[in-house]
């Protein structure tokens, strides 16, 4: 068999395939006849705006920082693994790095000590970037809300899009709100932004009250930090 | 005086005082004059010691009695005085047990430290320390170790303001590489918090030469959620029960809820009937399971370096004893299946699936572990990765208190299970897996007989539940609703936890809550002698020997 002439080898013709424009031109099936279709002919085209393109783009490919704290984490693995793969919905590739992540899950508790390393690691993901608060404690702080070292949720320190509650929440949930996320990224939806109350400022920008005063010989000026008014927390 | 000539020496060994086999009055005769007055705990006697002789009573009660394991050191404020006790115990008996207790007064808590005697105590005064706010003196590096330096008080202490604000310092980590380094070739690079070999969030601050590590320093605290704190805040029914799942998280957490459980029971006087016992001890086998699959699995990730086969065989058995432990206790990982005095409802309907469930997780196992073999321990690359790497010696193990696994594989023969019994252990057959290699392989090879082991003792908790009377299965103990134990005692017990001893003290006020919890976390201890095996080893192998000492981080911090 020569590949010179392959279509006449196979349907003994050279005319062209014209039988389904035909057929779609006919009166049966007009409803998608246009001057491009008759120019495109059989060939299969999709017409759509470059927005909505890439949120469907984007919320079809996710990619996961890799980012394990507390307890949740250990459910959050096992929806990464077998059984549960998360990688079947399109969003399950966990990174090492923030800046090859797109989403980050927060699995666990927020604590003082964390939360600004929380929130450079947050910084360091290029945008379009994307939260999931998995379980009580990065919602709200969870069983551990009235601990002296206790951040009362994640969103305290960074934006979140979505909240699984649960402690900690099944692989099932935690595909849920991937889930979710994923339609609402497709859909072009945003959380609106709003400011945090715990932010990173540098010390010297501090309001001068008495705890500022007190640590004034311990930390520089430009050291970067975060107060916490636990009276004001929720 | 030696160790074994001891026991010998005391009169009445199976008296039903809660005091073991350790003649108290010999002790207190050996120490002399460091010795203020002696108290009674509910698990040991207590000597009173002044605050400036600590050294020299741990020394003698280590070298001249043969305690040379300090379990823990609890810290606590009273109305009128700090305290430190420090509850010693021996590693070829752990029931022979004695606590020095060290007051010092509220204005000027200066107390000697006990690093000097065991370097254990390093980790605990600072974390005294922090919590607390008792002075060690001669300690070699005392400052905070789980709250962030800059904090303000100490939020143990009896007059904390929980609502002063806090600030807290995120430092830029200073380039190693912007100074001159022609002069030293030593650099200091940071591993962790955000790290995905450090389990969680832990960061090691690592001075390399090359690529040899010189000295390794965990810095912990990102998870502190002041368990202590919420379980001094609960009553001790039902409101504690729950916050134990969460101290190791790798699905050990009816081994942790035991842990409370026998604590409070005996500090109750709380009888459990056998039934409970033995259910009790399969749900927590099958959860020394899953934790040591979790460790193997994690492992292997840090070996090999991917979510490749291993780590998902491992997530794959996980998923079969999570669904077992679903269906005993309706939850996969957060059980909240104990109660004092029992366990919280009976094996599930229909009793005979359930079993027929656990039989058939039971008869894979051989098959499953002879995979794990031929994919990991008869590997040559992993063999070349982790044997004599990350050694760690037994008189070192010793010396930072480690026990578990990782004890056991620097041929530390110490499990609680069989050396403090409790649960219905001592009726079963099974054997402790030690092993002398004390390297990264060995460790790995203890988990993997230990689950062997811990399926021998399902399999037998099986047959008695299943041959059980029908009339006899009695899940709880008539427990009142409300417990108020005795105002003032103490009390110190462990159970044998997935990392190795895990441990509580409780002091009762006569409240319904107890006034202070303090937790002994295994893998705290464990975590502290990491410098010294990694010392001198590579940086992978750093990781390695992280990842076998397998630390969860929720225990770590607390």
């Amino acid at each position: 068999m020569s590949s010179d002439h392959p279509r006449d080898d196979i349907i003994d013709t050279t005319a062209p395939q014209t039988k389904t424009r035909e057929d779609r031109m006919s009166e049966v099936d007009s409803r998608f006849n246009s001057t491009l279709r008759e120019a495109f002919g059989s060939t299969p085209f999709v017409l759509t705006k470059f927005d909505a393109f890439m949120d469907w783009v984007r919320g079809s490919s996710m990619f996961m920082l890799q980012f394990g704290i507390a307890c949740c984490s250990i459910e959050m693995m096992h929806t990464y693994a077998v059984k549960h793969d998360l990688d079947r919905f399109g969003s399950g590739v966990p990174r090492a790095s923030p800046r090859q992540a797109d989403v980050m899950i927060v699995p666990g508790t927020i604590v003082s000590k964390f939360a600004p390393r929380m929130k450079r690691v947050y910084d360091q993901m290029p945008e379009p970037k994307f939260v999931v608060n998995m379980g009580s404690c990065s919602t709200s702080g969870g069983p551990f809300q009235q601990g002296y070292n206790v951040v009362k949720g994640a969103e305290e320190v960074i934006p979140v899009d979505i909240h699984i509650p649960g402690c900690p929440p099944r692989p099932e949930a935690l595909v849920y709100g991937i889930a979710k996320l994923q339609e609402r990224v497709k859909n072009g939806e945003t959380s609106p932004v709003t400011v945090k109350p715990y932010e990173l400022e540098q010390f010297g920008d501090l309001e001068k009250d008495e705890l500022v005063e007190k640590l004034a010989d311990d930390i520089d000026e430009e050291t970067l930090v975060m107060r916490y008014n636990w009276a004001d927390s929720p | 005086m030696s160790k074994t000539e001891e026991p010998a020496e005391d009169a009445e060994p199976e008296a039903t005082e809660p005091v073991g086999a350790v003649d108290y009055d010999a002790l207190e005769a050996l120490l002399g004059d460091a010795v203020v007055r002696r108290e009674s705990h509910l698990n040991a006697e207590a000597f009173v010691v002044r605050a400036d002789r600590v050294q020299d009573a741990l020394s003698t009660l280590k070298v001249e009695a043969g305690f040379d394991h300090l379990s823990n050191v609890s810290a606590q404020e009273y109305h009128d005085r700090f305290e430190s006790i420090y509850h010693l115990k021996k590693y070829d008996d752990p029931t022979q047990e004695v606590s020095v207790v060290v007051p010092t007064p509220r204005d000027d808590p200066v107390s000697q430290s006990a690093e000097p005697v065991f370097r254990t105590a390093d980790w605990h005064e600072r974390e005294a320390y922090d919590l607390v706010g008792i002075d060690y003196d001669e300690h070699p590096d005392l400052r905070r170790i789980l709250l962030p330096e800059t904090w303000q008080g100490h939020p143990l202490g009896r007059d904390y303001n929980q609502d002063k604000p806090q600030i807290v310092e995120f430092e830029e980590n200073v380039n190693p590489l912007a100074d001159d380094h022609r002069e030293s070739d030593t650099m200091l690079v940071n591993i962790g918090p955000h790290h995905p070999a450090t389990h969680g969030v832990l960061h090691l601050e690592t001075v390399l030469d090359g690529e040899t590590v010189l000295d390794v320093e965990p810095d912990i605290g990102y998870l502190h959620r002041c368990e202590e704190q919420m379980a001094q805040s609960g009553t001790y029914r039902h409101q504690i029960m729950p916050y134990p799942d969460r101290w190791d998280y790798g699905s050990a957490g009816i081994l942790n809820e035991w842990a409370y459980a026998r604590v409070a029971e005996d500090l109750n006087d709380i009888e459990v009937p056998e039934y409970a016992q033995v259910v009790r001890t399969m749900s927590a086998e099958l959860c020394r399971i899953a934790a040591h699959l979790l460790a193997l699995g994690t492992f292997c990730l840090d070996i090999y370096g991917d979510f490749t086969a291993i780590f998902m065989y491992a997530m794959r058995d996980r998923e079969v004893v999570q669904n077992i432990l679903e269906e005993l206790t309706g939850q996969r990982m957060m059980f909240n299946y104990l109660r004092l005095g029992g366990v919280v409802w009976d094996l599930p309907e229909s009793r005979e699936e359930f079993f027929e469930m656990v039989r058939e997780f039971l008869a894979e196992l051989p098959s499953r572990v002879d995979e794990y073999h031929d994919l990991i321990t008869e590997n040559e690359l992993f063999q070349l990765r982790t044997v004599g790497t990350g050694v760690l010696d037994a008189e070192t193990a010793k010396q930072y208190g480690v026990t578990g696994p990782v004890a056991r594989a620097s041929g530390i023969d110490y499990d609680l299970r069989r050396d403090d019994p409790y649960g219905y252990y001592e009726h079963l057959d099974w054997d402790v897996i030690t092993d002398d290699g004390g390297d990264n392989y060995s460790r790995l090879l203890v988990r993997m007989r230990e689950v062997e082991q811990s399926a021998r003792i399902i399999q037998q908790c099986v047959d008695l539940l299943e041959e059980w009377p029908e009339d006899e299965r009695e899940i709880q103990a008539n427990v009142p609703r409300t417990l108020n134990p005795e105002p003032d005692a103490e009390v110190y017990r462990a159970v044998e936890g997935a990392k190795g001893e895990l441990g509580i003290y409780i002091r009762s006020d006569g409240t319904d809550k107890p006034a202070r919890f303090k937790i002994r976390s295994p893998c705290f201890s464990n975590l502290q002698a990491l410098p010294e095996m990694a010392r001198g080893e590579y940086v992978p192998d750093l990781v390695a020997t992280l990842g076998s000492l397998d630390i969860i981080l929720g225990e770590v911090d607390r």
